[in-house]
């Protein structure tokens, strides 16, 4: 295999394992922020153990980020040295900025929370766990905004044989942030959301820490149920504009070949990139130009044209990313969308009166198994994003074939690929096991104290 | 001054602060078996640095947003360059990173013993790749005039780097030892001292021979004052040394620190305008300039920095005040 499809697959992977944490972290932060909150206001001491016991998974898994991130961080050097010139003046900014204005928050403050429950005054304390979770998503923006940059470039000059910056506020205010943020974050919320639903569930079933669990359900029902629709809402508005600014990247998630007028929406398919035809296509009359346009009549415009119009503009090459997976993960993350809509709304439906939620056993069940959906779909979402803009890593500007290093070889880069997979399976074994032990334990137990001594003197909330 | 040279300073001022205090968690990282006996004990250890290793750990992080902003050359030279080093750094890092949660996680016997060690060789691998890497930017590696890395990862191993890699080990050790000085109390003080006395000789040795092949090996000692806080560097150490014989640590561990410091100051005063030194030809060597961003950008971040840096330093002394006392079995997270 080359170096470039080595490179490719390392961050691949090493990316989508990162952001198998992420989404939680964004969410569970804000919603065990809520919890303390609810215990610093009430003093009532159900909110105190939700605190711990939400606060407990939300620290092995923020870990995990934590540890993860510091290759993403360093990888862009070691593996696309080339791009790292190439967009180092517009790139970096940002990321310092996401360190030095959100790493250094996120975990001194982390720090401070999680050891500092006797040493603090519960308001104090509580404000920590607010400023870990505002400092998430704050970093979630700041990387966005570099992201948003390869999905459109704004605010640049091309000098000296690279991008440079010609204005920080247009790269900052770059529309696609605008749809790219609040999607991503409300995605993380939602699986936040999701979690805190499912497990929650997983204890409603077995009739234990019933009052615990059944506030928890009703204040991630509403997280879920507010997110997973806003969500899903700015998911179509983005859809839209990448239409307008990333056609390709949407006709070849919609399969669509030919430009046609209306374009019907094409249900499931048999997608042959060789041939550039889908040999069987079922498909809703017009429904793709009501997507795109909100009308069911209007042009949308098919791979193979925009194909001939890139070659024009950026001269001869192939220009369609891979169609069948990109049309596959739209449809999967759209699906799962679906049916989380649809179970925030039962579980709202079904939690609104006392007592009535522990008979629904089938639902809860279902909620149980729906945890790991939207994993699923922030994995598809990413893949489409990153997939959908090949063969460009900078949209328009530079190659992903061009971005890699050059002094590096492909040997090499199989030897961190095995190093970093290997580590990450096994950490993820390990954290796998850890929190299913500690969902399954419940709250009573997450206490790790062998050595007998309270709560009374204790450094942190677990102690 | 231009921007060029304020982000040079500001990035040495970022590693002076990442390896003060991520050298202490390192260095109790290594000791962490040998001190502690029993697992209360060292749940004490880990506990010393709990709250604040993975702030530390955000210089480290920062440095290299910091690199990759004002010199994104020196980002891609570097890390494409020393990349089988750096993937081995990456991965002590991240076993380091999760041990502290893991360990607390589980109290099987095996468990904790496995994560106690791996604890120990994450700390003890990215402790002597630092300094491997430092003697390797001090002496020059193999870069051609395409600004690209032309050796390969045995290159990066000399005498010369593997002293550096055992010298800022063995500080980093000896700073660990004093932090738990002043950080626990009996019997753990006790020990962390008498450790402080072994380690404390063998960096003395280690630093004169370092500082020794400089002279001989490089054009440090040629670079205006680099040379004289090298040797400042060393005196420090020595003058830290005779503080923890007479058992006063916190004298000790205050000149230790200023040892971290002259030692970081005189490898980038050595490095100045430099940033990578090219040992094919010297005029290959990416310097402030031909590694750094735009003008513009270096406009935009000095001005981002000057605002938000001033915080950092704030909140972040605050929670060493918040944890100022030291460390006893009767109050521990991990």
């Amino acid at each position: 295999m080359s170096e470039l499809i080595l490179a490719r697959l390392q961050f691949g992977i090493t990316t989508a394992y990162h952001f198998l944490f992420v989404p939680l972290t964004l969410g569970l932060s804000v919603l065990v922020a809520i919890m303390e909150t609810r215990y610093v206001r009430t003093g009532d001491e159900t909110y105190k153990k939700m605190t711990q016991f939400w606060g407990k998974l939300f620290l092995s898994n923020f870990a995990m980020g934590v540890v993860t991130g510091l290759v993403q961080e360093f990888q862009f050097g070691m593996n696309w040295s080339e791009y790292s010139r190439f967009m180092g003046d517009i790139f970096g900014a940002p990321l310092a900025i996401e360190a030095l204005l959100a790493f250094f928050i996120e975990s001194t403050f982390l720090g401070v929370w999680v050891f500092g429950l006797d040493r603090l005054p519960k308001k104090v304390h509580a404000l920590t766990i607010w400023l870990v979770a505002i400092a998430s998503n704050l970093s979630a923006l700041w990387i966005l905004i570099a992201n948003s940059f390869m999905q459109e470039p704004v605010g640049y000059v091309l000098r000296h044989g690279r991008a440079e910056m010609s204005s920080f506020w247009a790269v900052v205010t770059n529309p696609h942030v605008f749809y790219q943020f609040p999607h991503t974050v409300l995605s993380g919320f939602t699986t936040a959301g999701f979690f805190v639903l499912g497990v929650s569930a997983y204890h409603l079933l077995r009739h234990r820490y019933q009052d615990l669990f059944r506030r928890s359900f009703r204040l991630a029902v509403i997280f879920a149920l507010v997110s997973v629709l806003a969500t899903t809402a700015i998911g179509h508005l983005q859809g839209q504009y990448l239409v307008r600014t990333q056609p390709m990247a949407m006709a070849a998630a919609e399969a669509q070949w030919q430009t046609e007028n209306p374009a019907g929406f094409s249900v499931v398919a048999a997608i042959d990139q060789r041939t550039e035809t889908n040999p069987m296509d079922v498909k809703v009359p017009g429904m793709l130009s009501f997507l795109s346009h909100n009308s069911f009549r209007g042009q949308v415009t098919g791979i193979k044209e925009i194909q001939a119009a890139d070659v024009q503009k950026y001269g001869p090459g192939n220009y369609i990313p891979p169609v069948a997976p990109m049309f596959w993960s739209f449809r999967v993350m759209v699906l799962i969308g679906v049916w989380l809509v649809l179970a925030a709304l039962l579980a709202a439906w079904f939690s609104r009166k006392k007592g009535s939620l522990e008979g629904r056993t089938r639902f809860l069940k279902a909620l149980v198994w729906t945890v790991p959906l939207p994993y699923i779909a922030n994995f598809t979402g990413w893949y489409m994003a990153e997939t959908g803009r090949q063969p460009w890593i900078v949209y328009g500007l530079q190659k992903t074939a061009s971005a890699v290093s050059p002094s590096v070889s492909a040997g090499e880069v199989l030897t961190t690929l095995i190093l970093f997979t290997l580590v990450y399976g096994v950490l993820a074994v390990a954290d796998g096991y850890l929190l299913l032990k500690y969902i399954r334990r419940g709250p009573e137990e997450t206490v790790n104290d062998q050595s007998g001594k309270g709560m009374e003197r204790g450094a942190s909330l677990w102690t | 001054m231009d921007l060029n040279t304020l982000w040079f300073i500001l990035i040495a001022v970022l590693f002076i602060g990442f390896f003060f205090l991520e050298g202490f968690d390192y260095g109790v990282g290594v000791l962490l078996p040998f001190l502690g006996r029993t697992d209360d004990e060292r749940r004490v250890l880990i506990n010393s640095i709990g709250p604040v290793w993975d702030g530390n750990e955000v210089w480290l992080i920062t440095a290299g947003g910091a690199i990759f902003a004002a010199f994104p050359n020196w980002y891609a030279t570097l890390f494409s360059g020393f990349y089988l080093a750096l993937a081995l750094m990456l991965v002590a890092l991240i076993v380091r990173g999760v041990s502290f949660e893991f360990r607390s996680s589980d109290d099987g016997v095996i468990w904790r013993k496995t994560w106690d060690w791996l604890l120990f060789g994450g700390s003890l691998v990215t402790a002597l790749l630092w300094g491997v890497a430092v003697a390797d930017l001090v002496h020059g590696v193999p870069i051609n005039a395409a600004m690209q890395y032309a050796g390969s990862f045995w290159d990066l191993l000399s005498l010369y780097s593997l002293t550096g890699g055992l010298a800022l080990l063995s500080l980093f050790i000896y700073h660990g030892a004093l932090y738990l000085s002043l950080k626990t109390e009996t019997p753990l003080v006790e020990r962390a001292q008498g450790a402080a006395k072994v380690t404390g000789i063998v960096t003395i040795l280690l630093v004169l021979v370092f500082a020794l092949l400089t002279y001989v090996q490089t054009d440090l000692f040629t670079r205006g004052g680099a040379g004289f806080v090298l040797i400042l560097s060393a005196l420090a150490l020595i003058l830290s040394y005779a503080a923890a014989r007479r058992g006063r640590s916190g004298w000790a561990f205050v000149l230790n620190a200023l040892t971290v410091l002259f030692l970081t100051a005189s490898v980038f005063w050595g490095l100045f305008p430099r940033v990578m030194v090219s040992s094919l030809r010297p005029q290959w060597s990416l310097t402030i300039y031909n590694a750094a961003s735009s003008p513009y950008t270096l406009k935009i971040m000095t001005m981002v920095a000057l605002i938000l840096v001033p915080f950092v330093l704030l909140y972040q002394g605050w929670t060493y005040w918040v944890f100022r006392r030291r460390v006893s079995s009767k109050n521990l997270h991990y």
